[in-house]
């Protein structure tokens, strides 16, 4: 199997602080597989992934090539970057309830980012269409109504399916998927899986898939990334690393994966917020 | 002490910090840092310029305008400090009580508070002036008065927010007295948040207080004061414009260095604000608040 | 969107009741008897108690505290707000005219501000850590820190000394809104101007314009979406700005001898004429009250979330 996406040396730094965020990095995405990223917070996954979709705040600097089907991303106009993103890279945030503009209603989104992509060759009725039958196997009913609803008015589940939907009109190559279960329940989160899984069988794409919950990543990833401050520190097929870890940062993930109950992340994710304010 | 580092590192906050302490310091010893008595009229140095004596001239009545501007500092300044200290105990008292307590006395004292909230300060101010009569102590109660409501009601935001926090649930669940959660867990953590918007309301009570001394309203002649200065060389400004230097510019300099700090004081206590390319996490009650709401007149 | 209207509006009513109330009982807790004040300001040279008892019957005073307030409160609806202690002229007739020359100056100014506060923020906004950023910020702290007295004094000055270009007193013609909008402009627009940015900043930052990126949407309808929502807490903002500056024209009344509500309250308390005060008083709080709910309406407008939550 070819590789579809390339990652070399990618090193990113913040230039307010010289602070180097991702230490040369290098990895590849094979055509229709699965990568996940693991790691603690604030290890660089979400970074990476936003380089890739060039997509970093001005303060971040990167370096490196990025090779989509042999193409090097880095060095494409803005426009034509702008090309790609959506409909050859697409990307699913975390948290649906603040993905979509709070004072527009869904469908505006939806529809700006299909004109935009679609515009000369599909007629708008057929966008539409396409859109709402998207909708309909992502399991959201009434696609109409929920297009016509506010962010605050749906529930982050349907919001994350929403993405997945929208996706899967855009028919991309990779997708690009940044916890986009941590901020759900557990019904949901089992539900937006399921949704996952079904879209790689469908559309036979490939995926990069971050997730601080390693049993997701097990049932749905083909190889994984350990990283750690920046660095990726182990890979491999999946399963293999899940049977034999051979960092010992990976084996502590490993080994601390039943005894991170949710509640106790919950507590974790509080205490963060009181140290830093 | 990571507030204090913060700050030292940043210099502006650094020269603000010593100009208002200098400021202070001469403002409570001014006896000893006057050169001369600011009373005393000496109608042969009328609009005297600067000599050795008298480094800064002399006004309209001779009398020497550094010792008046040091003089000044006590009403401009000082007693700003003081209403402003108080309101901001009111305002703490009551958020706390409402913020921690929430039911009715949260509902009774936010009522309060929307009524007061919804008189324009400054009208507020001129009203109460206009019933107690002229003079600096009405007005810095008429300061009180107006200001609490708008402390109450950040602080209690402020209150509400810790409050949900794990461990005060927790401490509340384990039976320990409300007072001294609210002494060991609370008052410490929304500390910053009351520095924050304290300090940065003093910039504008020090422009307003100022602002009615110089429309006569505040203290009265011949005591010295910044506004009523710019006052009285108002009268004559065409001629001697020069006179509308010093106590103005006091005003800036004091103001500036108070609204330095005020800003380096947020950053300092929330470090998220200098990056600000990373989000931060959830938005501290006071800078959320101040966005909807500031008020600041002259 | 229709209920909210109503709610919003119901719950003003009661609020304006209590401010009325407020105001009367405020200029009832005076230590002085408004009779003598009355008395004082005709300047009537000796003040007898058959006199006071005199002047209470006249002024009505005598009379139970809630029934004067209920007389005040519908001859008030009525924009009869009694007669100046010291002029003996209708209040309304001085007030009327006053409120008018400041309304037109605070909406020149606010129209003003509004523009430049938000042309500044968006662009300061948009170059976040620029030179044009520090500069102007920079600027803005250093005139917002001018007490406006000090400024207009510099600005009469120079006008006047070096160009006489300007009127700097009085209210003749278009030319004599320049300097005091200027300074107003000056005080006001440094703030406003600030928190245009910061909410375009705080926006910027969101995960919907991250997404739209992502999703390939240019950056002009990006933008579009961002400003939708950051003008959101600017048109709050400047909803309650309006009110607040009407309310502190004051010092700069005075100095430009603009013949507004300023002038004439200042006027007032010092000479103690508390009919004035009084419907001065009422009349800015019900002006702040109805732009808070105007404003409101058009914030639950623009932002659905709100709309629901009352
Ligand atoms: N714009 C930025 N400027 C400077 N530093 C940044 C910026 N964005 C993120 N960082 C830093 O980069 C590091 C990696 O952040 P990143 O968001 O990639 O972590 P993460 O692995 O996605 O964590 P999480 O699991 O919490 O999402 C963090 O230490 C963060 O503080
Ligand atoms: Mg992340």
């Amino acid at each position: 199997m070819e590789n579809i996406l390339e990652v070399r040396n990618l090193r990113v730094w913040d230039l307010n602080s010289d602070k180097v965020l991702i230490a040369n990095n290098s990895f590849d995405l094979r055509r229709s597989s699965c990568l996940a990223i693991v790691g603690e917070s604030g290890s660089g996954k979400s970074i990476t992934c936003r380089s890739i979709m060039r997509l970093n705040g001005s303060s971040l600097r990167q370096s490196g090539e990025i090779l989509f089907k042999g193409e090097n991303l880095t060095t494409l106009s803005e426009k034509k970057m702008r090309r790609k993103r959506g409909r050859k890279l697409c990307m699913i945030l975390q948290n649906g309830m603040s993905a979509f503009d709070p004072s527009c209603v869904i469908g505006v989104h939806l529809k700006e980012t299909l004109a935009e992509h679609f515009d000369c060759d599909w007629k708008k009725n057929e966008i539409e269409e396409k859109m709402k039958l998207a909708m309909e196997s992502v399991m959201l009913k009434n696609p109409i109504e929920i297009m016509n609803k506010y962010p605050h008015q749906l529930s982050g589940g349907m919001l994350q399916r929403i993405m997945i939907a929208l996706a899967i009109v855009l028919e991309p190559d990779i997708i690009i998927a940044d916890e986009p279960t941590t901020a759900l329940d557990t019904v949901s989160q089992f539900e937006v899986v399921e949704q996952f899984i079904q879209l790689r069988k469908k559309m036979g794409c490939s995926m990069i898939f971050i997730s601080h919950d390693l049993g997701v990543v097990r049932k749905i990833a083909d190889e994984v990334l350990v990283m750690k401050d920046g660095e990726i520190v182990e890979r491999g097929p999946t399963e293999a690393i899940f049977l034999k870890p051979e960092h010992k940062y990976t084996k502590y993930l490993v080994s601390t994966r039943l005894a991170l109950s949710e509640n106790f992340k919950k507590l974790m994710r509080g205490e963060t917020i009181v140290a830093e304010s | 002490m990571r507030i204090f580092k913060n700050l030292s590192k940043d210099k502006l906050a650094t020269i603000s910090v010593t100009v208002i302490v200098v400021t202070i310091i001469v403002g409570l010893f001014a006896p000893f840092f006057a050169p001369h008595d600011p009373n005393q009229v000496n109608m042969s140095l009328r609009y005297a310029s600067s000599s050795w004596e008298y480094l800064l001239g002399n006004d309209h009545l001779g009398r020497c305008i550094l010792s008046r501007i040091i003089y000044g500092i006590r009403p401009s300044v000082l007693w700003v400090l003081v209403a402003l200290f108080i309101s901001v105990l009111i305002g703490a008292v009551l958020g706390f009580l409402s913020g921690y307590f929430r039911g009715k006395v949260d509902a009774f004292i936010m009522r309060v508070c929307d009524i007061m909230l919804s008189f324009p300060g400054y009208v507020m101010t001129l009203a109460i002036v206009g019933i107690l009569g002229v003079g600096l102590g009405n007005i810095l109660i008429a300061f009180i008065l107006v200001k609490w409501a708008w402390f109450a009601r950040v602080i209690r935001t402020s209150v509400m927010q810790y409050s949900e926090l794990e461990y005060v649930k927790f401490s509340k669940a384990s039976g320990i007295s409300d007072l001294k959660i609210i002494y060991k867990h609370l008052v410490p953590v929304t500390f910053s948040d009351i520095a924050v918007i304290s300090s940065s309301s003093i910039g504008s009570m020090i422009l307003q207080i100022s602002g009615f001394s110089f429309l006569g309203l505040g203290i009265q002649a011949p005591n010295a004061e910044w506004g009523m200065m710019l006052n009285e060389a108002r009268e004559v400004m065409f001629t001697r414009p020069e006179l509308m230097l010093a106590p103005g510019l006091a005003i800036v300099i004091v103001v500036s260095a108070f609204n330095f700090l005020s800003d380096a004081l947020q950053v300092a206590l929330d470090p998220k604000l200098l990056n600000s390319k990373k989000r931060p996490q959830q938005k501290s009650p006071t800078t959320t608040v101040k966005i909807q709401k500031k008020e600041v007149a002259h | 969107m229709g209920r909210y209207i109503i709610n919003r509006v119901f719950i003003s009513i009661p609020l304006l009741l209590i401010i009325s109330l407020l105001t009367f009982v405020l200029i009832n807790l005076s230590p002085l008897d408004p009779a003598e004040v009355v008395l004082q300001a005709q300047g009537v040279p000796k003040i007898t108690d058959e006199l006071i008892a005199q002047t209470k019957e006249e002024l009505g005073m005598d009379q139970p505290f809630i029934l004067r307030y209920f007389d005040w409160l519908v001859a008030s609806l009525q924009l009869d707000f009694g007669d100046s202690y010291v002029t003996g002229k209708p209040v309304w007739s001085l007030i009327g005219p006053a409120f008018l020359n400041t309304f037109k100056l605070t909406f020149v100014s606010s129209v003003v501000i509004i523009v430049m506060s938000i042309l500044l923020g968006v662009i300061c906004a948009l170059k976040e850590g620029k030179i044009v950023d520090k500069s102007v910020r920079g600027v803005s702290f250093f005139l917002t820190a001018m007490p406006s007295y000090w400024l207009a004094s510099i600005m009469i000055w120079y006008v006047s000394v070096k160009f006489d270009l300007l009127p700097t007193s009085g209210m003749d013609s278009y030319k004599s809104y320049i300097l005091p909008v200027i300074v107003i402009t000056i005080s006001y627009a440094g703030i406003y101007f600030r928190n245009v940015r910061t909410s375009m900043i705080s926006n910027l930052n969101e995960d919907y314009v991250l997404y739209g990126r992502a999703c390939g949407l240019p950056e002009k309808k990006i933008t579009v979406h961002i400003l939708r929502n950051s003008l959101q807490v600017a048109i709050s903002i400047f909803g309650m700005a309006i009110p607040i500056i009407l309310g502190s024209t004051v010092v700069i009344e005075n100095i430009f001898a603009w013949p507004g509500l300023g002038s004439l309250s200042v006027k007032a308390i010092l000479s103690r004429d508390f009919p004035i005060i009084q419907a001065y008083v009422l009349i800015l709080a019900a002006v702040f009250v109805l732009f808070n709910t105007v404003s409101d309406i058009v914030n639950a407008a623009m932002n659905p979330k709100i709309r629901n939550d009352l």
